[in-house]
């Protein structure tokens, strides 16, 4: 049995939000991934919970009628990776999504758990912030939005306060539409594993020429952070082999990757670089550049 | 604190009064269907994958209570008028049991997967991605593979 001490089940987001206001103790539960396993290894900060487990409200993803694509947060990996709007508009979020665990757990994770636990290797955390996506916030005295960008703050600390809740995560068409993406994780093994670090990128192109280019990083800073020294170096430049290493080679200003048991500072350096590369490449080839 | 919750496990309807606090596999365990096994206790090993609405989870990390209105299904109830399923029959023309423990999710996720990939041309890599959450430490994995490809072949 769980360590629960007090529970309810919600029946929609404003409940939650008051719920949530009159107990400082409680905690939202969705997918249960992430809070069962702290339960199951004693962790007292998650024994009053509000369940907004399988909540409709959180579940819905559509595209509005200005082309920006909304996710609910209660939507599974597996929703995200078979939902034809996300696949046709947005697939870099689907590749992502099947980089995470395995398929049990890809079936009942949802994505807004995924970045309100504030892990510095959420795996679509790398996707939203190439993507610029916007977090719409609710809480007793109303809603706000919030950029990607913005709500991480330091290993496992979000710009969550107690009585928020995440209710969806916006993508705006123009950060999508014209652009070419990729997300590539490495990690120790192919599935069932944690990102040793994680990348994904977002490119325009005129032509040859690279208009706009978006590089994010999970694991290789102590946040999710995008890489802006190389974004800028990017703008106006030619596709050549070169201008890629080159580009590649400045991501490191942005970044301070760690030693831990899972891996060596110098060994993520490596593989920094080395992704780098490689997504770049990838995403200016989705963007239409055969290289 | 209890909340009552109705669902179906194996074609049997059911509507009990529950501990909120047990976990899925517990409640499923107490009901005598013991072919869901405790191994990890942490969604690492699958040995206790159960389907839920056909969709395969692990039942050690989910609340018993959100199967309210929903159907589960087990190895138990994969059996019909007596013959095992063709997944569980593949299992054993592949040799792909030895010590048992992990078959039961093993076989409900390979149930899943060939429900819903059956007759299409599905390469050995996709098999493996979609049997990744389930560990065995016994096989090798090879001769499961072999037993699900079978399957979606006839
Ligand atoms: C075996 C296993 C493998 C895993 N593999 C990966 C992996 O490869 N990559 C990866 O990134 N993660 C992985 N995880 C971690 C976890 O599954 C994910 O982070 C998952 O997306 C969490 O979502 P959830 O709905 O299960 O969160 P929950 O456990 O329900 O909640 C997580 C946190 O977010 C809060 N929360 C949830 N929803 C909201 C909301 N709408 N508004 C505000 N706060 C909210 C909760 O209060 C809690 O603090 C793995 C976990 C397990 C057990
Ligand atoms: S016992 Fe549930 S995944 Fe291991
Ligand atoms: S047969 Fe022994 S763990 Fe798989």
């Amino acid at each position: 049995m769980f360590n629960i001490e007090k529970y309810s089940k919600v029946k929609s987001v404003s409940e939650a939000v008051s719920l949530l206001e009159k107990n400082p103790r409680a905690r939202l539960i969705a997918g249960g991934t992430d809070v069962l396993i702290r339960l199951r290894e004693g962790e007292e900060d998650y024994t009053e919970l509000i369940d907004i487990h399988d909540l409709a409200e959180l579940m819905d993803i559509q595209k509005r009628e200005n082309g920006d694509i909304s996710m609910g947060a209660g939507v599974t990996f597996s929703q995200v990776m078979e939902n034809a709007i996300i696949k046709e508009s947005i697939p870099v979020i689907a590749q992502a999504a099947g980089t995470i665990g395995g398929p049990q757990v890809r079936n009942v994770a949802t994505i807004g758990g995924n970045i309100c636990n504030g892990a510095i290797s959420a795996d679509s955390a790398a996707a939203l912030f190439v993507l610029d996506a916007v977090l719409e916030i609710e809480r007793v005295n109303g809603a706000r939005e919030l950029p990607v960008r913005e709500f991480y703050l330091g290993p496992g600390r979000v710009a969550l306060e107690h009585g928020d809740v995440l209710k969806a995560i916006i993508v705006k068409q123009e950060n999508y539409a014209g652009y070419g993406a990729n997300y590539y994780k490495y990690a120790m093994r192919n599935a069932m594993d944690i990102a040793t670090i994680g990348c994904a990128a977002t490119c325009k192109l005129d032509g040859e020429v690279i208009e706009e280019l978006k590089i994010a990083f999970t694991v290789a800073a102590p946040k999710p952070m995008r890489a802006q020294t190389a974004e800028d170096g990017a703008r106006g430049k030619r596709v050549t082999d070169e201008n890629i290493e080159k580009i590649a080679a400045l991501v490191m200003e942005d970044l301070n990757p760690r030693d831990s048991w899972r891996a060596s500072k110098n060994f993520r350096l490596q593989v920094i670089r080395i992704l780098a590369k490689r997504v770049i490449t990838a995403a200016i080839e989705d963007a239409g550049v055969q290289r | 604190m209890r909340e009552t919750i109705s669902f179906v496990v194996n074609g049997e309807h059911y509507s009990k009064n529950i501990d909120v606090r047990l976990s899925l596999l517990e409640l499923l365990r107490e009901e005598g269907l013991t072919s869901v096994k405790h191994g990890c206790g942490v969604g690492e090993c699958g040995a206790c994958t159960v389907l839920i609405d056909n969709t395969p989870i692990d039942s050690c990390m989910y609340l018993a209570v959100w199967v309210d209105g929903k159907t589960i299904r087990t190895v138990e109830g994969e059996i019909k008028d007596g013959k095992i399923s063709q997944v569980q029959q593949s299992y054993i023309d592949a040799g792909a049991v030895q010590c048992g423990y992990c078959t039961p999710g093993f076989i409900m996720t390979s149930t899943a997967f060939v429900e819903k990939h059956k007759g299409q041309n599905v390469d050995r890599d996709e098999i493996r991605k979609e049997h990744a959450g389930n560990l065995c430490r016994c096989t090798g994995y090879e001769t499961i593979i072999c037993a699900v490809e079978s399957c979606l072949k006839d």
